[in-house]
C-alpha cells in the first residue's frame, strides 16, 4: 500500500503543477507527470511479487506471472498520452503566437 | 525551476525512470514502449520550448489556485488511502480478468509469445482501435492548428492589449 500512496503523491504533483503555475509549458509537464503516475499505479496494481513478466508463457503456470491485462491497458495509454502531449504542445506554439507569451494571466481577451 | 528547457529535460528524466520502474515491474513492453514515447515527447517539447523560452511567465497562477489544489491534495489522500484499503496487497494481484483471459488460451498458440500483444490482439482489439482513432484525432488536430495556409493574418490583433 505504500508503493500506491506514493503513486498518488506523484499523481498529486503532476496536479498541482498544472493547477498553479503560470506558464504553458509547465501545465503541459504537470499532465504528463499525472499520467505516468497513472500509469505506475496501474502497472503496481499487477504486480506479483518475484512475478516473472509475462513472456514465454508456455514456461510459466498463471501464478508465477505478473498480470498482463493491466499491462495491456497502459500500453494504449501511454501511445495517447503522447498524442495528447503533442496536440496540448500545438495548442501552446498557437497561443504563443496570438499573444507572444506562455504566461496564462496575460492571456486575457480571448477571442474566437 | 525558472528555466524551460531544465524543466522539460527534467521531466524527460523522470520518464525514463519511469521506464526502469516498469522494466523492475516485470513489464518489458512498457518499458520499452515508455522509452520511445519519451524520447518523442522530448522533442516535441524541447521544439515547442526553443527560442520562446522567457523568464518572465513564471511563477504561481495566484495563491487561490495554490490553496485550491493544496485543498485537493489533502481530500484525495484521504480518499486514497481510504480506498485502498480494499486494493488487493501490493505484490499479490487479484487477475480475474487476466487469469480468464490466460485460461482461454490467451498463453497458447503459436503466433507471438508475448502475452500483452496476445490480449491486445485477440481481447482487447476495440481498445486499439478507439487508441488508433484517438492518435489520428490527435495528428489532424495538430495539422489544424500548425497549418499556415488560409488561416487570415490578424496581425496580432490580440497582442499586447
Amino acid at each position: 500500500m505504500t508503493a500506491y500512496l506514493l503513486a498518488s503523491l506523484l499523481f498529486l504533483v503532476g496536479i498541482y503543477s498544472a493547477a498553479t503555475k503560470r506558464n504553458l509549458i509547465k501545465i503541459i509537464i504537470g499532465l504528463g507527470i499525472s499520467g505516468y503516475a497513472i500509469n505506475l499505479f496501474f502497472v503496481l496494481l499487477g504486480y506479483r511479487a518475484g512475478g516473472r513478466a509475462p513472456i514465454f508463457p508456455e514456461a510459466l503456470a498463471a501464478g508465477e506471472m505478473v498480470d498482463p491485462l493491466p499491462q495491456a491497458l497502459v500500453l494504449m495509454f501511454i501511445v495517447v498520452g503522447l498524442g495528447a502531449t503533442s496536440l496540448l504542445s500545438a495548442l501552446a506554439v498557437r497561443l504563443y503566437e496570438k499573444h507572444g507569451t506562455f504566461d496564462v494571466r496575460r492571456m486575457r481577451r480571448l477571442r474566437g | 525551476m525558472r528555466d524551460l528547457l531544465a524543466a522539460v529535460v527534467a521531466v524527460g528524466a523522470v520518464g525514463l525512470t519511469l521506464s526502469v520502474a516498469f522494466l523492475i515491474l516485470g513489464a518489458p513492453d512498457l518499458a520499452v514502449a515508455q522509452l520511445v514515447v519519451e524520447i518523442i515527447c522530448l522533442v516535441i517539447l524541447v521544439r515547442t520550448t526553443l527560442s520562446r523560452d522567457r523568464v518572465d511567465a513564471w511563477g504561481m497562477r495566484s495563491d487561490a489556485a495554490a490553496a485550491c489544489a493544496a485543498a485537493f491534495a489533502a481530500a484525495f489522500l484521504l480518499t486514497a488511502a481510504a480506498a485502498m484499503r480494499a486494493l488487493p496487497p501490493f505484490g499479490a494481484p487479484l487477475m480475474r480478468l487476466g487469469g480468464v483471459y490466460l485460461a482461454r488460451g490467451a498463453a497458447g498458440g503459436k503466433a507471438g509469445l508475448n502475452v500483452v500483444g496476445k490480449i491486445i490482439g485477440n481481447y482487447r482489439a476495440y481498445d486499439a482501435l478507439g487508441e488508433a482513432t484517438i492518435l489520428f484525432a490527435a495528428v489532424m488536430g495538430v495539422l489544424a492548428l500548425l497549418r499556415k495556409v488560409g488561416v487570415k493574418d490578424d496581425g496580432g490583433a490580440g497582442r499586447g492589449r
